[in-house]
Parts: structure tokens; C-alpha cells; sequence
């Protein structure tokens, strides 16, 4: 992102309070997924038969039309096993919101890459979470390095250059850095390197897999040396205090200029805040997602100023502006202090300090049982992908 | 590509332009990059372009004054280098 003319004033005072519409956009299209990857941020797995209709998933992109939303970046759970996904696709398209969509690859076949490659208004994200299979398959699954490397190859002998290889960087990751560049520039991709949240089921496995600090400091200069080549969707803003910012925004844009709409139309302030705590909304209400953007309580109070908290007396607020609100949430920290992977350690002293405490579940949990899925719904059982459990709240 | 103020300029082809209160958001779907128009002046000045034979013009009928030119002319660089705005053929 780059800023143009400077006379007024800082841009990110403007998005602190808040847009008429999101800047970007996050949907997740479906908790179906044939993926069960450890640190699943949306909790994704058996179906959801809440999940909005097609004419629904219209609706919403009419709206985001209207708001003029540039791209909605779709995801899941895997956003491809909904049948309707291409007709989806084609619909946002056509109504001038682009797309990015995120995959495991799975159903990236040779034709798939083909129809991709045409279009200028579609973009694909690769997820794998290893430069090898070893590093890969222990958090994704067995055989997802090798489905998702075949996804890459067929995308770029389609033609397909500058797609997204997207990268959840964890302790046993990070040191993999170059070799996921290596294997970004050999498909003509570009790398995308987002930050682990203990959010969804990434919550078991933050404690082991979270970077340590030398390794965040690794990160971070990495990050600073190889600067607008590699995206990072503004994950690491939190190690601007360790010096200069890195590229992005730098703020938490959790209901400011970001939102995530979930497979039932729920609207959450950010994708890693999948929690009745952070719900502003649904989509299928009078008015719309455009009066939960506008109107919800809770965005009305994320675009207020932080005032309190201890992280206000610290000389590198102005860097850091607190870290990330889901981090802190799901660690069980107050929202007005540190990030848990704070760079100058107050984060991590809290932790200690606190000891063991209860921790927030995400709301919605839509693990499978069982971690292999069966090869058509029906073979297991006529009602399967009917989630018939009652959830706490009794809905 | 480098702006001149003298030539004739257009917004480019794949990009959209969202006004803000700040000034706006402009995306260009090709390149899939998103830049921040920092004025509301300079949203005139680019919503403009295509209606006046140069950018000199474009920018006079925004209201820029010849003090904030150099300025402005910085500005439509950046945006020429983003392929936010492209040269047209003359009339």
C-alpha cells in the first residue's frame, strides 16, 4: 500500500474512527472443510446448515457493490467444497467486487488453473504452513504439502503469475523463512506471512507453536529486509516496537476498515475474533451487513480511541498501538494491555504473572469428530453434515 | 512511466476509486494495489484528468494553486508509478 500527498494530517487517525465501508473484507464461505490443520483460526470442519443460501451470498455481494468494496478475501473452512463456489466467484466478479480466495489446492485442477488464470479480477492464496512436507504435514495433515505444491505447479503452467503462497509462521516454521521464498519465486507467487493466533483451534497449540522472542526479532528483521516482496496483511504490526514500522497500516483495523462475515452471515470485528464477544451482527438482519458495518454497538466502540490501560504510558504505543485485540482476548489478557508476544516482553511477564487462568472458547466450534471426513457426505450417514448438537448459548 | 503535468491523463482502465473523507481509496485490480488519495483536492484533480487536455488543467480546475503544483505534480508521479493513472492520446 503506498500513501499519496501528504497536507492532511496521519491517515491512520482517519481509520482509528472508523470508514463508511470496509477496506477489505473477509468471508468465510463454509466451515466444511477436508482439512482438520491444528491452529484452524475458524474452528472449521463438519458443514454448518445455517450456511447462507446462494441467492443469500448475492445479497451480500449486491451490498458490498453498493459500499464499494473493492475484493472480498474468501475463505473457509475450504471455500471450494461449496458447489456453488464458482457461480460465487463469478457473481462478486461481475458486480465489480473482486476476489481473493484461499485454499488447501485440493480442487486446483489443471482446467481450474486454466479458468483462473484469465481473470484480472480473481486472486488465489496457496496455504502451506512448511517449506517441507515434515514441517508441513504435522499442522496441516498428511499429504497437504504435496496436494497444495501440486496446486502451485498447476497454477503457474496455467500462467498464473504473482498468486499468494500463504504462510501461518510458528516456532517450528520460522526458520524456513528463505525456502519459502525460494519455493514462492520458482512458481512466479508471491510469499504472504501471517502471524499464528491463538484463535479457534489455534488456541491448544499457541503455547507450543507461537514463535519464541529471538525468533520474533528474527522474524521482524527478516520482515524489514525484504519489505513490500513479501505481504504480511498488516499480521505483524505488534514488533514495530522493536524500531521502525513495517510495511502496512501499522493498527488494528478490527471493525475499522476490516470485518469477517462467517459461513451463517455472522459479523465478527476481525477473522481471528471468532467469538460472541466480537459478533456485531448478522447479515440476514433488516438493513443488512450495512447497518451491522455502520451501526453495531460494537464497532461504534472500536472506533473510539483507546484511553486506558497500561500500554498508554508506554513510550512505543505510537509503534505497536497495543498489538492485537484477539491475541489478547484469547490469551485471556485485558484488551488495554499488552500483546501477549509484546516486543519489549510485557506481554509474556503478564502471562507468567497470571498463571493459570480460564481461557475463552471461540463461540461456533465446527471440528469434526473424527479427522478423516468420508468421500461423500451420504456414505457415513443420510444426515451427515446436519450439525444437530446444541451450542452452549442453546442456539 | 514518469507524470507530466503538460501531457493528457486518464484514471487507468482497472482501477476504481472509493472517496473517503480523508480524500480516497484507489485499487487497481490488475496490479491488486491499494493507494490512499490523501486530499479531497487530489480526488478532483484526478477525477478530472480525462476532461482537460493536460494535467495542468486538470489540476487548475481542482483549485490547486501554483504553490501546491510541485506538490501535486509529486502526487500524480506516485500515481503514474502505481499505474493508477495512464496517459491518453490527445484529442
Amino acid at each position: 500500500m503506498t500513501a499519496v500527498a501528504a497536507p492532511a494530517g496521519r491517515l491512520v487517525d482517519h481509520f482509528e474512527t472508523g470508514l463508511d465501508a470496509p477496506i477489505c473484507l473477509t468471508w468465510e464461505l463454509t466451515y466444511a472443510c477436508n482439512l482438520a490443520c491444528v491452529h484452524c483460526l475458524s474452528s472449521s470442519g463438519r458443514r454448518d446448515p445455517r450456511e447462507l443460501s446462494t441467492a443469500e451470498c448475492f445479497d451480500v455481494i449486491d451490498e458490498l457493490q453498493r459500499m464499494q468494496v473493492f475484493y472480498v478475501n474468501i475463505g473457509g473452512g475450504e471455500p471450494t467444497v461449496r458447489r456453488d463456489f464458482w457461480e460465487i466467484l463469478d457473481y462478486s466478479v461481475a458486480h465489480d467486487v473482486g476476489v481473493k480466495f484461499s485454499t488447501n489446492g485440493s480442487r486446483i485442477t489443471p482446467a481450474v488453473a486454466a479458468r483462473l488464470a484469465t481473470s484480472d479480477y480473481v486472486d488465489v492464496q496457496i496455504s502451506i504452513d512448511g517449506a517441507t512436507a515434515e514441517v508441513n504435514d504435522a499442522v496441516r495433515g498428511a499429504g497437504s504439502y504435496a496436494t497444495a505444491l501440486r496446486a502451485m505447479e498447476r497454477l503457474s503452467s496455467a500462467g498464473f503469475s504473482d498468486f499468494k503462497i500463504s504462510v501461518v509462521v510458528t516456532r517450528e516454521n520460522v526458520g524456513q523463512l528463505d525456502a519459502f521464498k525460494a519455493i514462492a519465486d520458482r512458481h512466479s507467487a508471491q510469499l504472504r506471512l501471517t502471524r499464528l493466533r491463538p484463535s479457534g483451534r489455534g488456541a491448544d497449540v499457541w503455547d507450543e507453536l507461537h514463535p519464541t522472542a529471538a525468533q520474533q526479532r528474527r522474524l521482524y528483521d527478516w520482515l524489514l529486509e525484504h519489505g513490500d516482496d513479501v505481504l504480511t496483511g498488516d499480521s505483524f504490526f505488534h514488533l514495530a516496537a522493536y524500531g521502525e514500522p513495517l510495511p502496512g497500516l501499522n493498527l488494528c483495523g478490527a471493525g475499522r476498515v476490516v470485518c469477517l462475515i462467517d459461513p451463517v452471515g455472522d459479523v465478527y470485528a476481525c477473522p481471528f475474533a471468532i467469538h460472541d464477544a466480537f459478533l456485531a451482527g448478522n447479515v440476514r438482519s433488516e438493513g443488512g451487513f450495512t447497518t451491522v458495518w455502520r451501526e453495531s454497538e460494537l464497532f461504534q466502540d472500536l472506533r473510539r480511541p483507546q484511553t486506558s490501560g497500561t500500554c498508554m504510558s508506554c513510550s512505543h504505543f505510537d509503534a505497536c498501538r497495543g498489538g492485537c485485540m484477539a491475541a489478547k482476548f484469547f490469551t485471556g489478557l485485558p484488551l488495554d494491555g499488552p500483546d501477549p508476544e509484546c516486543a519489549l516482553g510485557h506481554g509474556e511477564s503478564l502471562l507468567d504473572l497470571l498463571g493459570e487462568r480460564d481461557l475463552p472458547r471461540p463461540s461456533p466450534d465446527h471440528s469434526r469428530r473424527t479427522p478423516a471426513p468420508p468421500e461423500r457426505p451420504c456414505v457415513e450417514s443420510p444426515l451427515a453434515g446436519l450439525d444437530l448438537r446444541i451450542s452452549r448459548d442453546g442456539r | 512511466m514518469t507524470f507530466d503535468l503538460e501531457r493528457p491523463w486518464r484514471l487507468g482502465p482497472q482501477v476504481a476509486l472509493r472517496p473517503e473523507p480523508f480524500g480516497a481509496l484507489a485499487y487497481h485490480f490488475g496490479t491488486r494495489r491499494l493507494s490512499f488519495l490523501k486530499t479531497r483536492k487530489l480526488l478532483a484533480v484526478v477525477e478530472a484528468l480525462s476532461e482537460h487536455p493536460s494535467g495542468r488543467d486538470a489540476c487548475r480546475s481542482a483549485g490547486v494553486s501554483d504553490e501546491e503544483m510541485p506538490a501535486y505534480e509529486r502526487a500524480l508521479g506516485t500515481l503514474v508509478r502505481s499505474g493508477m493513472i495512464v496517459e491518453r492520446q490527445a484529442r
